[in-house]
């Protein structure tokens, strides 16, 4: 059975992008921003995903406004990088999964999300950049990928709870496909950022921690954020943080927090980052040997049993 | 058909690009895609005004794309990821964009934000009665508020009674 390990946040900037195109990950405002992916990348190499999904935005390179998909699965055997207007970026050609992608899609789509099965589609930098922090630059991605592309650029995008539900039905479609696969799934975007209007360059450190702090322990909570809450705390686009809760969904409720990162600025954005991994079947969290208390043994069987059921 | 009211017309300073806007201004993101081909760009850098007329905009927003007065473009239904290839046409950075739209120079609005970026400070309500962190970003304020006042800090005692609800919901 394929199951997702491990989850990934970060924030796809287009000038992360293009500091890599145009070598200036050394200069001091960059290197900031890189240093704090190093262990990202070392976890990435060590972790060896069999398969990603990649749960990011189209900014107008895909999609345009003649059609305005909400979830966009990416079924096709590969996605070349979009041009944004200055040709494509020189990052490989995206590998996708096409068999457990549109088993993915038949799953969720009878679990009543009616997604967009798109078998063409290019894919731009909030996909390209997050593959860059995690992966580096190699001449080809290590393992195939699954676009997810959501739509937060027109109003409204999916709630937070239909993001964080949608995960969920994403980690029972993953946990039914047959083969073994190590799946990682990434939502990117965010955090804090305004990037249009007289109100461009709003960042809200003390937001952008509150969502990572309760992203790892209580997502629940951030899956009850009304879209006016975001738009007003972390601006108009921090909106693109729902995108993160279908990582989350597709998460164990407790997850281990392996690593965060945070930085502002880049470019307009507050960079965010953050892993946070399954605990293995049976293993124990690190740091925390001490044997659960009966009571919450028998709740958590519960609520496996309650999950299998339902 | 006048925009109808919508409670994210509160946020100062903010163009939400919603369902109303997007049908107002499909020509407009229509033009700016268009502009994701060369020849598109250089037809029309050759003649604007003449481009222009192949996309049906009103003469609003004509006048607001060769002006290049950005956040006219966005209250009229442009979407600033759109908007934005009419900038790299013309040769901008985003930086020069950001600082026409906040009214700021270039070098101002780079030192903004790495001086951390505009506060959400004084930045949230037009009408004032949402000037403090509402939701997730409560907490930690109240605390430290809930700390200094005991009690008195109106913060404080909301984000304990949603706490109390929620187990409550659990069990």
């Amino acid at each position: 059975m394929a199951r997702i390990i491990a989850g990934v946040a970060s924030s796809h900037v287009p000038a992360i992008g293009a500091a890599i195109d145009n070598k200036q990950t050394e200069e001091p405002y960059w290197k900031r921003v890189f240093s704090g992916f190093e262990t990202s990348k070392e976890w990435m190499r060590q972790t060896k995903p069999d398969v990603c999904i990649v749960v990011y935005n189209d900014h107008a390179s895909a999609f345009s406004v003649e059609i305005v998909p909400t979830f966009a699965l990416g079924c096709a055997a590969e996605f070349p990088p979009a041009d944004e207007g200055w040709g494509p970026r020189p990052v490989p050609v995206v590998k996708g999964h096409p068999e457990l992608a549109s088993h993915i899609a038949q799953s969720v789509i009878l679990d009543e999300f009616d997604i967009t099965v798109v078998n063409k589609m290019t894919v731009d930098h909030g996909l390209t950049v997050p593959m860059n922090l995690l992966f580096g630059s190699p001449a080809a991605w290590p393992c195939p990928v699954i676009p997810l592309a959501v739509n937060v650029v027109l109003y409204p995008p999916p709630t937070g709870h239909r993001c964080f539900m949608l995960g969920r039905a994403i980690r029972k479609a993953v946990e039914s496909y047959p083969d073994d696969l190590r799946v990682v799934i990434f939502g990117t975007g965010g955090m804090s950022h305004q990037i249009s209007g007289p109100r461009a360059g709003l960042i809200n450190s003390k937001f952008d921690k509150a969502f990572l702090d309760n992203l790892t322990k209580d997502p629940q909570k951030l899956a009850r954020i009304p879209h006016l809450e975001y738009m007003r705390e972390a601006g108009a686009e921090g909106i693109e943080m729902v995108m993160w809760l279908i990582m989350r969904g597709a998460l164990d409720d407790k997850v281990d927090e392996v690593y965060r990162f945070y930085t502002v600025p880049a470019s307009n954005t507050a960079v965010g980052h953050i892993i946070l991994e399954n605990r293995a079947k049976g293993a124990k969290p690190a740091g925390k040997r001490k044997a659960a208390p009966a009571k919450l043994k028998r709740a958590a069987a519960r609520a496996k049993v309650e999950r299998v059921h339902s | 058909m006048a925009r109808g009211e919508h409670d994210y017309d509160d946020i100062p300073g903010t163009f939400v690009f919603d369902q109303q806007r997007s049908r107002q201004g499909y020509g407009i993101n229509m033009f700016c895609m268009s502009l994701m081909q060369d020849e598109n760009r250089k037809a029309f850098k050759a003649d604007e005004a003449e481009y222009l007329k192949k996309f049906n905009l009103t003469p609003e927003q004509t006048e607001a794309v060769l002006t290049r007065d950005y956040n006219r473009m966005l209250e009229l239904g442009g979407n600033i990821y759109f908007t934005a290839k009419l900038g790299a046409t013309d040769g901008h950075s985003f930086r020069h964009l950001a600082a026409v739209m906040t009214g700021s120079t270039q070098d101002d609005y780079a030192s903004m934000m790495l001086g951390g970026g505009r506060s959400v400070e004084g930045n949230r309500s037009k009408s004032g009665r949402f000037d403090k962190p509402a939701g997730v970003a409560a907490k930690s304020r109240a605390k430290t508020a809930g700390a200094r006042k005991a009690g008195k800090a109106k913060a404080g005692s909301k984000p304990k009674t949603r706490a109390k609800t929620s187990k409550k919901s659990k069990k």
